[in-house]
């Protein structure tokens, strides 16, 4: 057995530092200076991405598989700070006006220190820690309006769906232990391969698949997104859909197609109609919603499901597909919950109404807003197109009725994105004051907007950086 | 290195975007004329390229960026050529697109947005022309929506139908009608990579390897592409929204929409559908043929009934369109050609009478036919315009129309007999709605509360001049227009009937 080299952890121990860091550095310096804590995140977390880019290719087990380094992991790591440093950057004047800053951000770093771990864990006990890290962390994030029933509502329903889905993810863990002896994932699949799938294994994979449901709210275990992503403040629910969503679909792809090889075959029909329901309930429940944060929440339930159309075919394009899509979609997500979350800061309301006229007010706004919706729309030239094309290519052969629900509810999907628009574009401000964008927030829009339009067009660097990330998922 | 034209082409109107983005909003005459000197820059080159290319040579020319590797494990690479059927089409949008620009200079409500959309739609169509690879051509084609829905909900009209309406019906239908045609650009980039080993998108590669596809892949592939296609150019009965789209949409938009983007589906057809999927396409063929006569005798008979000017012409660009399609479906040499040639002259006979209209409502506030009339005696030049695209419409010799429609009926009556008669006989209720509405809208006594209006002058003349100098150059020398187009649709059939022959079909 090799020995173990703590160097492997550097960037698990630099987050937890930095997550320690700013909430000591609360207790010590007065509130007024407290906004500096954002930039300490926000520069924290970028120094850190910046080690993570020189492990690339850095390929290795931790303690008997327990703990997976790989470019996979790392593409994931680096996809989880960078959507914590952006959402940092877009929140600050937000979190300066609701208080407790110390504790918001500390908090964003743990959940991202959680999601790390997800993205490596190698065994049953390492990914449900990661986990639970991630999933408290976000208890606290969403209650955090104290003062607001909403807000509060949403941390109940938080906690108590998130409490029972954990409860059923253990009890298939358990269950795959029972039946195997052992919690690493790649020993279990060595174990399973040579056994006869017997129901307690049916049964482990159908909690799997609902505990794990719950997390990237795929119909049927959706039902509390639309409450909490209400009812969060913004930039949590923002991070909420983009980073807890993506570290629960890195561990997925572990879980099931490291973990259950032979299973998993006979299981892609069932994801497939998962994928495919989910699909076309969050198009079209989004359709008739007029709060834009719940419109965002259904319409994110829509984009989980094409990102579970990636895990049907099990091969390295699915996985490929499913990376590129999560990237891509965190810039989409920013760019959307940005607006809203500034938009709510200088009017305090989240209706779809008083978008109007917002072309007129901030024309940057506007056209973030439309660019994220196109994007997950997935029009060409920005991302989403790129990303749909990815995950489709996959399943051509086999699933052809999924390619044509897919595409068909995207173009659907155009139909309440265009509302937004509509309201947007053509109708008069109530209110023509201009808004003022403070250069972080202003920053934030920015590099969303032309982050999503580069990758559109000209998708081949990324492609390439996502090809050698799931190259090694299949090493180990 | 050779001087990049069409990549220059391409970026003209955008870089014009991004001047105008900086321009102050309050001033509309510089905005304006930055639109203008974007456009005419990419109508200036494109008619030199148009004339500068070798038709003796034929096939691409201008090449462009075919070894720039763009997406590698897709093969996609950044390929812009030009070739004889996508020089008129390239010219042709830059024609309307710099006529569009005059025929919005009184624009005055949100002139920079208004100018800045309309550049981004002009690209979008250009670069769909001259893309040689099926991704970046899909790139294009729906960048084109968004400004579309935009330009409709704000600048449109809600004379009949809401612009609400009308944008969200154009943007829909052609939406779900992308939705299609993308299932089966993936599943023939799928199954062509597993036939050729290599990834490739460019639209030669994709074609050599779709040559070993089974009989009915190719059948199954070039339906949903057909049905893509063909509800982009308003093929019967995908064409609903059509009438009510140009009715909604504001001038520019109907001239570009009209006069262009719609020609993207006929394109589409000839160079991807059936350039790609020739077992498909001679498979479908007589349904095609069958669905572009319904077209014909539907639309020109829902044209007679109409009396908004804008449905007339709306009708009337379906019913233009099904000879396209019948043309297309005649799969051979005298039929293609018809049918790239009908595209070019629809778009500037459609062009130009959206141009006019949209000025005789921007003087009389109607469209409506009953509330006008003698028009000519009060605005001769605009009368003039409008004649001219009315007389072009129904095919008069001397203008451009008229030597495209004559080969399409030469190929149709030759491949169809029966069914080409009832689509010659279009023709015939043609000229009686063109006519009709000419006469009722221009001619008879002039009337009073009209005789304030001054008739079109100064930068609303660029229509005009432009799009009608083309009608008469184009009908008198027919051979500008039909020796390009040849020279490319012979090496095109050749390889459509190597490929049927293979395929056992003759």
């Amino acid at each position: 057995m090799m020995p173990f080299d703590p160097s492997a952890l550097t960037l698990e121990m630099l987050v937890a530092a930095l997550g320690l860091g700013v909430l000591i550095l609360g207790l010590i310096v007065p509130h007024g200076s407290r906004h500096g804590l954002g930039w300490l995140s926000f520069f924290g977390l970028l120094g850190i991405m910046g080690v993570a880019l020189s492990m690339w290719g850095d390929n290795r087990e931790l303690l008997s598989g327990m703990y997976l380094l790989d470019n996979y992991a790392l593409f994931w790591k680096i996809t989880f700070m960078l959507s914590a440093a952006l959402v940092i950057l877009g929140c600050m004047r937000y979190v300066d006006s609701m208080g407790g800053q110390a504790e918001y951000y500390s908090m964003i770093i743990f959940a991202t220190l959680g999601m790390m771990v997800m993205a490596s864990a190698g065994d049953f006990i390492t990914l449900y820690l990661g986990l639970e890290l991630m999933t408290i962390a976000f208890i606290i994030l969403v209650c955090f309006r104290k003062m607001e029933a909403k807000s509060v509502e949403a941390g109940m329903k938080y906690i108590l769906l998130a409490g029972m889905s954990s409860a059923v993810l253990l009890y298939g863990l358990s269950l795959l232990y029972g039946l195997t002896g052992s919690v690493i994932i790649l020993e279990v699949s060595r174990i399973i391969a040579l056994q006869p799938v017997t129901p307690a294994l049916v049964l482990a994979v159908v909690m799997l698949v609902a505990g794990l449901g719950f997390k990237i709210s795929a119909v049927p275990f959706h039902m509390w997104t639309p409450d909490v992503y209400e009812g969060a403040p913004t930039p949590v629910t923002s991070f909420l859909a983009m980073g807890s969503k993506a570290a629960s679909f890195a561990i997925l792809l572990r879980l099931f197609i490291a973990g259950l090889p032979g299973i998993w075959e006979n299981w892609t029909m069932v994801v497939a109609i998962l994928a495919a329901v989910t699909i076309i309930f969050g198009n079209l429940v989004a359709i008739p919603q007029t709060n834009v944060k719940r419109l965002l929440a259904y319409s994110s339930i829509a984009q989980a499901g094409y990102i579970l159309v990636g895990l049907v075919t099990a091969t390295e394009a699915g996985i490929k597909g499913v990376m590129f899509y999560a990237f891509l979609y965190v810039f989409a997500t920013v760019g959307a919950f940005t607006v809203a979350t500034y938009f709510y800061h200088v009017t305090g309301s989240d209706e779809l109404k008083d978008y109007a006229g917002l072309s007129q007010r901030s024309p940057l706004m506007a056209a973030v807003m439309l660019v994220a919706m196109l994007s997950m729309a997935g029009i060409p030239p920005l991302a989403g197109f790129v990303g749909k094309f990815y995950l489709f290519k996959t399943i051509v052969d086999g699933y052809l009725w999924l390619v044509f629900i897919g595409l068909i509810m995207s173009m659907v999907s155009v139909y309440y994105y265009l509302r937004v628009a509509l309201v947007m574009y053509r109708d008069e401000p109530a209110d023509p004051t201009p808004i003022k964008l403070p250069s972080p927030v202003a920053v934030t829009l920015i590099v969303a907007m032309v982050v999503t339009l580069v990758i559109g067009i000209y998708p081949g660097p990324l492609s390439e950086v996502v090809n050698e990330a799931a190259h090694t998922f299949f090493m180990h | 290195m050779e001087f990049p034209i069409l990549l220059t082409i391409l970026l003209a109107p955008v870089a014009a975007a991004l001047i105008l983005a900086f321009v102050p909003k309050e001033e509309h005459m510089l905005i304006k004329c930055v639109a203008a000197v974007g456009t005419f820059v990419s109508l200036a080159l494109s008619l030199f390229a148009y004339f500068t290319y070798d038709k003796t040579v034929g096939g691409l020319q201008f090449v462009f960026g075919h070894n720039v590797t763009w997406i590698k494990d897709l093969g996609v690479t950044f390929f812009l050529a030009a070739d004889g059927i996508s020089l008129p089409m390239l010219l042709l949008t830059n024609l309307i697109g710099f006529s569009a620009v005059f025929a919005s200079w009184n624009v005055n409500n949100r002139p920079r947005e208004f100018f800045i959309l309309l550049m981004l739609l002009i690209t979008g169509v250009m670069g769909t022309f001259i893309a040689h690879d099926l991704f970046i051509f899909l790139l294009f084609y729906e960048v084109v929506v968004i400004p579309i829905y935009i330009l409709v909900i704000i600048w449109g009209s809600s004379k009949r139908v809401t612009k609400e309406y009308a944008g969200m019906k154009l943007t829909i239908y052609l939406l779900i009608g992308s939705a299609f045609l993308l299932v089966g650009v993936i599943a023939l980039f799928v199954k062509t990579t597993a036939l050729a080993g290599t990834p490739d998108m460019s639209f030669t590669g994709l074609a050599q390897a779709a040559a070993q596809l089974s009989r009915f892949d190719q059948i199954w592939l070039f339906a949903l592409m057909l049905f893509g296609f063909g509800s982009l150019v308003s093929m019967w009965p995908f064409h609903s929204w059509s009438p009510d789209g140009y009715a909604g949409a504001p001038t520019a938009v109907s001239m570009i929409h009209a006069g262009v983007l719609k020609k993207i589906g006929g394109y589409g057809l000839v160079k991807i559908a059936v350039y790609m999927l020739p077992v498909g396409a001679s498979f479908w063929a007589p349904y095609m043929a069958v669905l572009g006569v319904c077209g014909v005798a539907y639309a020109a008979l829902g044209a007679l009934a109409q009396k908004d000017l804008k449905y007339i012409v709306g009708y009337s660009s379906v019913s233009h369109m099904g000879y396209v399609i019948l043309a297309v479906a005649c799969l051979d040499v005298i039929g293609l050609n018809g049918a790239v040639a009908n595209m070019f002259a629809h778009g500037v006979m459609a062009a130009l009478f959206f141009s006019m209209i949209g000025f005789i409502y921007e003087k009389t506030h109607t469209r409506w036919i009953p509330d006008l009339g003698g028009l000519a005696r009060q605005t001769p030049r605009l009368a003039a315009g409008f004649m001219l695209a009315a007389l072009a419409s129904l095919g008069l010799p001397g203008l451009v129309s008229f030597i495209p429609e004559f080969t399409i009926f030469i190929s149709s009556f030759h491949n169809y007999g029966g069914l080409a008669v009832i689509g010659i006989a279009g023709i015939i209720i043609t000229a009686l709605y063109v006519l009709r509405a000419g006469a009722n809208t221009l001619f008879g006594p002039p009337r009073p509360e009209y005789d304030h209006l001054q008739d079109i002058r100064g930068p609303e003349m660029v229509p005009l001049v432009v799009l009608g100098t083309v009608l008469v150059v184009g009908g008198l020398l027919p051979s500008l227009l039909f020796d390009v187009i040849n020279s490319s649709v012979v090496p095109l059939h050749a390889a459509i009937s190597d490929a049927l022959q293979i395929g056992g079909k003759f």
